[in-house]
């Protein structure tokens, strides 16, 4: 914002303070000035497919979101299409895994949702930034109802094996704690002159109204039990009505060295990041409904239970050799003018296909990550009623990394599901390599080491490996630096008839978007070249 | 899925301590601290890492695509195979170069060559796993 918004009797100082409360003028101008979705996206609103394929037809391998974005646009361009897709349903890894529902993982491990009715757990995505302008425009489209994800929830617990002897903290007292004795500490230096190389005299008076509001110091720039910090931590007796209503401040302000040593800190940072900022969505009912609509839209068009095992084209078109994924059997083809493969790199870097040297060299560079998740199923939402954690995530050391609290259905009397394990690097391996009954086992005990009521009210859970996923053998393609400079480009190129779309042709990889994003531009690239022959 | 991958290689890197976590748990599940493995002996990591995939049994198992078996497969008989599968990945293996020392690998891979039906009798040392990681690869740090 310009400096020449401001009334010119306001200090620098007023000014920022007013930027700092609720909604300053000059911020909210600034909001509103960049609001228009292209500044922040390259999702310019539904993808115009114009003019005429004359009858062209495309064969799309795979019905996740990639594969139905294309099926559902390109059909309405005027093309032949028709999906393969390996699964007996379509979603790929968008996914809910609900009560009554059952999963065989690689190796023949069977898992029965034990969930009741309403709950599931998400073992794919399961939450939407704002600004994932893709993905959202689909729901609105094709009415998947949205609710928040609650990303930060400062009453939900970091904890830690090695601080505080084990016991959970609340999120908002680390949060606030940390921030104060931060700001606390730069004020002295400030005060102290020790800036003075660094920071002009009239920054550092501006720099000493920030640290006070953002710290919540006191008058005298400290951060100690009182109204300021109180308002940030939280009170030792809160503020209510009546004779009894008179707050009790909060006294009990970790230490610093303590609260440092407890790296907790490092527990308090992820809504800060780009895709956790507020506001984040979850549709309704589980992340699967966005498959599930998808599938409204193009069900006709897929050939379910497909496995493919060969993709050859030449300069008539494209042909897909596939078996029946659950009994194998004759193999069939099926046959176009293009191709769209969104099939998992893991699992395409197996399959025979004739594109050039350079996209076969990058399809077989991206190794799959490993990811975990765990549901777990409580007789009640002991989180809410004991504990007034609506929604959100607590974190924690221990293996499990986190536990998820449902965004929904708050103060139902019924059932609940907690995300009771989600985990990446070395402790995903580690989980995939259990049966599905020790992950659960595992992500019950860990879990009860944050919230003993585990003990009491448990009763069922489901956990999902991604290298154990039979159709993606892992949980989403791993790049490097390296590997994009090398490979991307000659993975996302049209080789003749045949074009790759999908999380792992994005630089959003693991993210829907990135699957959107990919095949609404893998189609637009793929259509100019139709059309313009 | 990416999830809080950033912010939870920060937790990660930043602890230290490996204070006991759990005495109340009840198996031997190693689950290490960071982003490299704890587990030590061929066993304990064949059992924490590799069966996810290649499974307890080591025969390996299908779906859209395939993980290979390990018992019984001819191209073991080359030792520096499947140390360089360990080390470097392709196609669906991830590299484990940052994740596993050379020790670990050496381990993993002389157990997995003498166990599952295997029976070689040569063994791959942590000193030829370095010599192959090259002075560019990581530790393992």
């Amino acid at each position: 914002m310009s400096r020449m918004d401001a009334p010119s009797a306001m200090s620098r100082r007023d000014l920022l303070m007013l930027i700092g409360s609720v909604a300053g003028s000059a911020v909210s101008y600034r909001a509103m000035a960049s609001m228009g979705l292209v500044h922040e996206s390259n999702y310019n609103g539904p993808i115009k497919l114009e003019g005429n394929p004359r009858g062209a037809s495309v064969l799309i391998l795979g019905a996740g979101l990639a594969g139905m974005v294309a099926a559902y646009e390109m059909r309405k361009a005027g093309y032949k299409v028709k999906v393969l897709e390996y699964n007996n349903r379509a979603g790929g890894r968008n996914w809910s895994l609900r009560g009554g529902d059952t999963f065989t993982e690689l190796g023949g491990f069977t898992q029965k949702c034990e969930f009741d009715k309403g709950l599931y757990l998400n073992p794919g995505p399961w939450r939407i930034p704002y600004h994932h302008h893709g993905v959202l425009d689909y729901c609105r489209r094709f009415g998947v109802a949205l609710e928040p994800f609650v990303q930060v929830n400062y009453n939900a617990m970091v904890h830690s094996t090695n601080a505080f002897g084990g016991k959970p903290q609340r999120f908002r007292e680390i949060n606030a704690d940390f921030t104060g004795h931060v700001a606390e500490l730069l004020s002295k230096v400030t005060s102290q002159n020790k800036l003075d190389a660094n920071v002009g005299k009239e920054d550092q008076e501006i720099l000493l109204a920030a640290l006070k509001q953002w710290g919540a110091l006191d008058k005298n720039y400290r951060y100690v039990g009182g109204p300021e910090s109180s308002d940030k931590r939280g009170y030792e007796k809160p503020p209510g009505g009546g004779l009894n209503g008179k707050p009790v401040y909060s006294k009990d302000i970790i230490d610093f060295s303590q609260l440092l040593r407890s790296e907790l800190w490092a527990s308090i940072g992820a809504g800060n990041g780009y895709e956790f900022q507020t506001t984040l969505f979850e549709p309704i009912g589980g992340m699967g409904r966005i498959g599930e609509a998808f599938q409204r839209e193009v069900g006709d068009l897929i050939q379910f239970n497909a496995k493919v095992t060969k993709v050859r084209q030449d300069d008539k078109g494209v042909t897909a050799t596939y078996i029946d994924s659950r009994s194998g059997g004759t193999p069939k083809t099926a046959t176009a003018d293009y191709c769209l493969c969104t099939i998992p790199l893991s699992v395409l870097s197996q399959i025979e296909i004739n594109v050039n040297p350079k996209m076969q060299a990058a399809i077989r560079a991206v190794p799959y990550e490993a990811a975990v998740k765990v549901g777990l199923q409580f007789k009640r939402r002991f989180w809410e009623q004991d504990e007034h954690i609506y929604g959100g995530i607590s974190y924690t050391n221990l293996p499990n990394r986190i536990i998820g609290y449902p965004n929904t259905d708050y103060h139902s009397a019924g059932k609940g599901v907690v995300l009771g394990a989600y985990a990446f690097g070395p402790n995903a391996y580690e989980f995939t390599a259990l049966s599905p009954a020790e992950r659960v086992k595992k992500a019950y005990e860990y879990g009860a080491m944050v919230h003993p009521q585990y003990r009491q009210e448990f009763e069922n859970g489901v956990g999902v490996g991604w290298h154990r996923v039979p159709w993606t053998l892992g949980c989403a393609g791993h790049w490097t630096d390296e590997s994009r400079a090398q490979h991307y480009d000659n993975l996302c190129q049209l080789d003749n008839r045949i074009l790759l779309a999908g999380e792992h042709a994005s630089y959003i990889p693991a993210w829907q978007e990135g699957a959107v994003l990919s095949s609404i531009d893998a189609i637009t690239r793929l259509h100019k070249r139709v059309i313009n022959g | 899925m990416k999830a809080t991958h950033a912010v939870m290689l920060a937790v990660l890197l930043g602890s230290t301590s490996l204070a006991a976590q759990a005495s109340d748990l009840t198996s031997s599940t190693i689950f290490s601290h960071g982003y490299v493995f704890e587990e030590k002996t061929g066993e304990a990591l064949y059992q924490g890492i590799c069966q996810g995939c290649h499974m307890p049994d080591a025969r390996g198992a299908t779906g859209a695509g395939t993980y290979p078996a390990l018992a019984g497969n001819p191209r073991l008989a080359t030792r520096q195979y499947p140390m360089v599968m360990v080390l470097n990945g392709g196609g669906a293996m991830p590299s484990f170069a940052s994740s596993l020392d050379d020790a670990q690998i050496s381990a993993v891979v002389n157990y997995v060559r003498s166990h599952f039906g295997n029976h070689y009798t040569d063994s791959v040392t942590a000193a030829e796993v370095k010599a192959v990681r090259g002075p560019s690869g990581a530790s393992g740090e």
